[in-house]
């Protein structure tokens, strides 16, 4: 291979040029500082969305994927969480050196999130209706009037049947996946250019799951927003996503488009995950997983994280840590052997 | 409840036939619909909701009167709260009868006039210190709640500190400090200074409850929603952390109310608290109670009165506190 080299080269982004990226986030680092010590919980995070794009992120729990959301959010408990490294740049401007004021401002109409348990994060006492009319009230200055139309609109935008009466119900009187609806209408409601849905669909029955993610992809399209889709289900990312950023401990071990992803996956842990997916084809076989437990963040082995559970371990995985490296125009990984993994028939 | 999965299809069916099934809701829902357009918020909502519960408008109406009868007095009885009914002593000690309906007490006062009059001292006193207890002590508890580290752990120290002064002995304290005895006895400074002690002393507990409250829905998720769609820090207090961390606080009070007109009574009975010339419940049963065996209507009056304002109270309390809570709607 040719064109390999080192990705991380943050000097050149850092001199102010303008990327063109929508919300790029880069070398991003975050510990825990807890009573049984610093978990380091992400390790230098680079990833970009870009208008009308779909990424998704990748991992088991505890991979930090979530974090790296809250931390782009702002909504990361501090203490115990502290930003230690990294820029996360919204447009081109650092959002960790605006001011709180600028920074709440951003959120809502410049990136907004869905949370995973849509009935937990809406408010109970609050009708639906009024808690989406309210963000027009406040944001844009609405009548009370004119914004519980609009909020009808968004209901009847994510497709809830008969938006302008269930706007005055409460959320406890909708079911899961109509729940989730709203939530995404909430989020959609000052017109994001950047969703982040962290795992919209894990709190849903499967064919529910499949409604949701069809409705946030149509909404994404039809919006030209950027969309992060937090997950730890292969199976959700297949049709929606256009780009798969794979996260181990705190790190991306693997970045490439969807096709490259599924068809040949460049990091030993990409293939654990994908082969631990059942498959009809294979019925009376045990299921394979990946070995071991994902590492503890408070101790993190040495070198290549993963060289404990990795089948394919050779000597130099406990001694140097992978960097990133770029194997094509839309790929990366971070394992010593990924020209090899790559090059396999 | 019904399957909620259901209610995801058809139109949910209106909450005051719950029995009703999805199908025929519409026809049900017709008319309450029309109403329900109007934009409400929290409070819109929970009157729309308590003004169809008996629970309510029987305990509001008893309010309304004992209001009324704390305002004007001379409306209800012609009598006086201080004169006997008599010539002297000689109608003292009487049972009910057709000029004195609730008797006379030992000095020949009417017991009814001085119960009518009696309800000002007590409901000012009740209502006011339980106003002044749950908000000092929740505006205190959403402040260390919210802002959590050091002030918490300041705010929740002198909490604790007040909550460690017994209650009768620092009623004392506070009301011979600002009223020695011999300074004369002006009935609004009196009954202020009750009612700052009662604020001052129990205060830490309203605080607490909220606290706790605060906590509890601090790190819940829609609080993270909302200030991760840009809810600033007020907004999150007012519109998330407050109307759901409302009900046990409104529980806590309505007690408080009952609690407080007792209190009234024993500072009264202490002799530190209202005393006559001033009428007041608590005054009058604590009057009476050496005479409970040959005069027990005296003692009745009064405390019958009391019981039903407390009653009221906790009913209207808890009318609301439902009303306030979508899920029992």
């Amino acid at each position: 291979m040719s064109n390999v080299y080192v990705a991380d080269q943050p000097s050149a982004a850092r001199e102010g040029r303008p990327s063109g990226r929508l919300l790029e986030v880069e070398d991003l680092r975050v510990e825990f500082r807890t009573r049984d010590g610093v978990a380091k919980v992400i390790n230098g995070v680079n990833y970009h969305v870009d208008a009308g794009e779909t990424l998704a992120v990748l991992g088991e729990s505890g991979s930090g994927k979530s974090v790296t959301a809250q931390t782009i959010m702002g909504i990361l408990d501090t203490p115990p969480g502290f930003v230690t490294g990294g820029e996360i740049r919204f447009h081109g401007k650092d959002m960790l050196k605006m001011s709180a004021e600028e920074r709440r401002r951003i959120r809502g109409e410049g990136i907004a999130m869905v949370f995973q348990d849509a009935l937990s994060a809406l408010n109970p006492v609050f009708t639906v209706g009024f808690q989406i009319a309210e963000q027009f009230r406040v944001r844009r200055g609405m009548s009370r009037r004119d914004a519980k139309i609009r909020a009808a609109e968004m209901l009847d935008q994510v497709k809830i049947p008969n938006a302008k009466q269930r706007v005055n119900e409460y959320p406890h009187q909708f079911s899961g996946g109509m729940r989730q609806r709203v939530m995404i209408a909430m989020s959609l409601a000052l017109d994001p250019e950047v969703l982040i849905a962290d795992e919209p669909t894990t709190a849903l029955d499967v064919t529910v799951q499949a409604q949701i993610m069809d409705l946030l992809g149509e909404l994404q399209r039809e919006r030209q927003m950027g969309l992060i889709l937090i997950t730890h289900d292969l199976g959700v990312v297949a049709d929606v996503a256009d780009r798969i950023a794979v996260m181990y401990a705190g790190r991306i071990v693997e970045e490439a488009n969807v096709y490259e992803l599924y068809a040949k996956p460049a990091h030993p842990y990409t293939i654990g995950l994908l082969e631990s997916i059942p498959r009809i084809d294979e019925k009376g076989q045990q299921l394979r997983t990946i070995r071991g437990l994902p590492p503890s963040l408070l101790k993190i082995p040495s070198g290549c994280p993963f060289h404990p559970r990795c089948p394919m371990a050779q000597p130099v995985c406990p001694e140097k840590l992978p960097p990133l490296l770029q194997l094509g125009p839309t790929r990366a990984s971070a394992c010593h052997f990924a020209e090899e993994l790559v090059n396999r028939d | 409840m019904s399957d909620p999965t259901s209610g995801s299809l058809v139109t949910t069916p209106p909450p005051e036939q719950p029995g009703v099934v999805g199908d025929t809701a519409p026809v049900g829902a017709g008319l309450p619909e029309t109403k329900r357009d109007q934009p409400r918020g929290l409070l819109g909502d929970a009157w729309y909701d308590l003004r169809r519960k008996p629970l309510f408008w029987i305990s509001a109406g008893l309010i309304a009167l004992f209001v009324v009868m704390a305002a004007f007095p001379f409306f209800f009885t012609s009598g006086s709260p201080n004169d006997p009914v008599g010539t002297g002593l000689s109608r003292s000690l009487e049972g009910p009868s057709g000029d004195a309906w609730f008797g006379t007490d030992i000095l020949g006062r009417d017991i009814f006039a001085r119960t009518i009059y009696g309800a000002r001292a007590s409901i000012i006193v009740a209502v006011a210190a339980t106003l002044g207890t749950v908000l000092l002590g929740a505006s205190v508890g959403v402040l260390a709640g919210f802002r959590g580290g050091w002030v918490d752990a300041l705010l929740s120290r002198i909490a604790d500190v007040f909550f460690g002064i017994p209650f009768v002995l620092g009623a004392i304290v506070i009301l011979f400090t600002f009223n020695p005895e011999g300074a004369g006895s002006n009935e609004w400074k009196i009954m202020g200074l009750v009612i700052l002690a009662l604020c001052l002393l129990s205060w830490p507990v309203a605080m607490r409850i909220m606290r706790s409250s605060i906590l509890a829905a601090k790190n819940a998720d829609y609080v993270v929603a909302a200030r991760a769609l840009g809810a600033s820090n007020s907004r999150i207090i007012f519109k998330h952390l407050i109307p759901n961390c409302l009900a046990p606080v409104l529980v806590y009070a309505t007690i408080l109310i009952g609690a407080y007109i007792g209190a009234e009574a024993t500072l009264s009975f202490l002799g530190v608290g209202l005393q006559s010339p001033v009428v007041s419940w608590g005054v009058m049963i604590s009057d009476s109670q050496q005479y409970i065996r040959v005069a027990p209507y005296w003692l009745l009056f009064p405390s019958a009165f009391l019981v039903t304002a407390v009653l009221s109270f906790v009913m209207l309390g808890e009318a609301v506190r439902e009303a306030l809570d979508p899920k029992l709607r």
